[in-house]
């Protein structure tokens, strides 16, 4: 519609290219079709997630209980607040976007460049607040013991009812156990770092402190962790073999294994998707103050990054659903 | 370019607006008070939904009907389809609308009976 003598040509000469099917541009059809294929790659992720999820119903890890961190207040329960921040962060981020894609259509300059520093600000800030999120997940908080079968024992208060720390309670006991390194020994074999407490300062401290309960993986009808008596608390303590503080993708605090393997999986590619977002962002925006879509006589490839924009907010709509609230 | 095409009616008509850049904050108003409803429910957790409807809780069908109805409206008015033609609406939105679902069926439906096998079965998964 911007240029009438091309419409001319079309009509002449369909072949010739330059023709829009669909009443839309080449670049912003394949934008769309990126991202039809693009959902359906997040959609795999989230239904593997959903797949691990149902196959093990009654142990699943309650995001409630995991993530509980606020900046700036420590040791209070806030469930939820901080993703919940989140979000508003990245659907404040795609408005901006959405804004400067309308300013763009009346040609305004400064109100695009007003509008494209403001979503790259929101994007740095989500992007931030994700770090911080993963940084938290990874050191836990409390730690816990894993069964030969890998199930998680947590530990709380029988009387208080709140979770109780291995520093709160463990025992110490001198060991000469101490972290093998590769320049030790009879062949190169290092490991990783051991934890804070082993197996048996924790069972030692469990049976001093007679208040303490387990805090099993297991969910009951009403949808809380099923917590055991003091006798089968002691009797799943021997099964114990492992401490586990905080989280990789072998071990983690908070339960199913498969929990942490997939939060950092989709959260990560899509804290991925919201860094390119930015960083493409940030090219647009220097293009828009350099006068480049001026000079071509219209703003689309804002519109583009636009697209890519809200579907990166898209799907995190779609993640905050199933990661943190069902 | 075809600001002038733009569809400013949401809700079906309900409710219409002067400009596109009055639309946008509406839209952002509707979506934020969408995702603070769900917030809520999340925190409260009320009782009367934990009931069960379809093998899944009311509460999380609630949650994913929400989030279905916010991804509409950022589809529809953050990414424009409104305004886009027919048959290009048609191309992107039916095969998501036709595949994840399937693949949604599919995965947790294998699941749940793996669920039940693991649970009725005579290995014990607790060693």
């Amino acid at each position: 519609m911007e240029v009438t003598a091309n419409n001319i040509k079309e009509e002449s000469n369909p072949w010739g290219g330059g023709a829009k099917p669909l009443n839309t541009s080449y670049g912003k059809m394949m934008m769309w079709f990126f991202i039809v294929s693009d959902a359906l790659t997040f959609t795999g992720f989230l239904v593997a997630y959903g797949f691990s999820r149902f196959k093990n119903i009654d142990s699943w890890p309650i995001a409630d209980e995991v993530f509980t961190h606020f900046p700036f207040l420590h040791g209070v329960d806030a469930p939820m607040y901080y993703v919940a921040l989140m979000t508003f962060v990245l659907i404040f981020s795609s408005v901006t976007m959405v804004l400067a894609v309308d300013a763009g259509h009346h040609m305004n300059k400064a109100k695009v460049t007003f509008y494209m520093l403001l979503t790259i600000i929101g994007g740095a800030i989500f992007v931030g607040s994700q770090a911080w999120e993963w940084k938290n997940f990874i050191k836990g908080e409390y730690g816990a013991l894993e069964t030969k079968g890998g199930q998680i024992l947590q530990f709380m208060d029988a009387e208080t009812g709140e979770r109780v720390a291995l520093e709160a309670f463990a025992a110490t006991i001198d060991t000469p156990r101490v972290t093998h390194e590769e320049s030790n020994g009879i062949w190169f074999f290092g490991e990783t770092s051991l934890p804070s407490y082993s197996v048996e300062e924790v069972t030692a401290g469990f049976v001093a402190h007679e208040n303490l309960v387990i805090k099993s993986e297991k969910i009951d009808a009403s949808g809380h962790k099923i917590i055991l008596s003091r006798e089968d608390s002691l009797l799943q303590l021997e099964g114990a073999i492992n401490v586990v503080e905080g989280a990789n993708l072998i071990h983690n605090e908070y339960g199913n294994r498969l929990f942490a393997d997939f939060f950092f999986f989709i959260t990560g590619f899509h804290g991925f998707h919201v860094f390119s977002g930015v960083v493409i962002n940030i090219i647009i925006f220097f293009n828009v103050i350099m006068g480049t879509y001026e000079k071509r006589g219209h703003y689309e490839m804002v519109e583009k990054v636009g697209l890519y924009w809200h579907f990166v907010d898209l799907v995190w709509v779609f993640v905050f659903t199933f990661f943190y609230l069902v | 370019m075809a600001h002038d095409t733009e569809n400013l009616a949401i809700f079906r008509g309900l409710l219409k607006f002067k400009s596109n850049v009055q639309k946008i904050w509406g839209v952002l108003i509707f979506l934020s008070i969408v995702t603070t409803v769900e917030v809520i429910l999340g925190i409260v957790k009320p009782q009367s939904l934990m009931g069960m409807f379809l093998g899944m809780k009311i509460l999380n069908w609630i949650f994913i009907i929400l989030t279905i109805v916010k991804a509409y409206y950022i589809a529809w008015d953050f990414m424009h389809i409104r305004d886009e033609k027919g048959s290009f609406k048609g191309s992107i939105v039916f095969p998501l609308v036709f595949l994840i679902p399937f693949l949604s069926w599919i995965l947790l439906v294998e699941a749940d009976y793996i669920f039940e096998v693991m649970r009725t079965g005579f290995v014990s998964w607790n060693f």
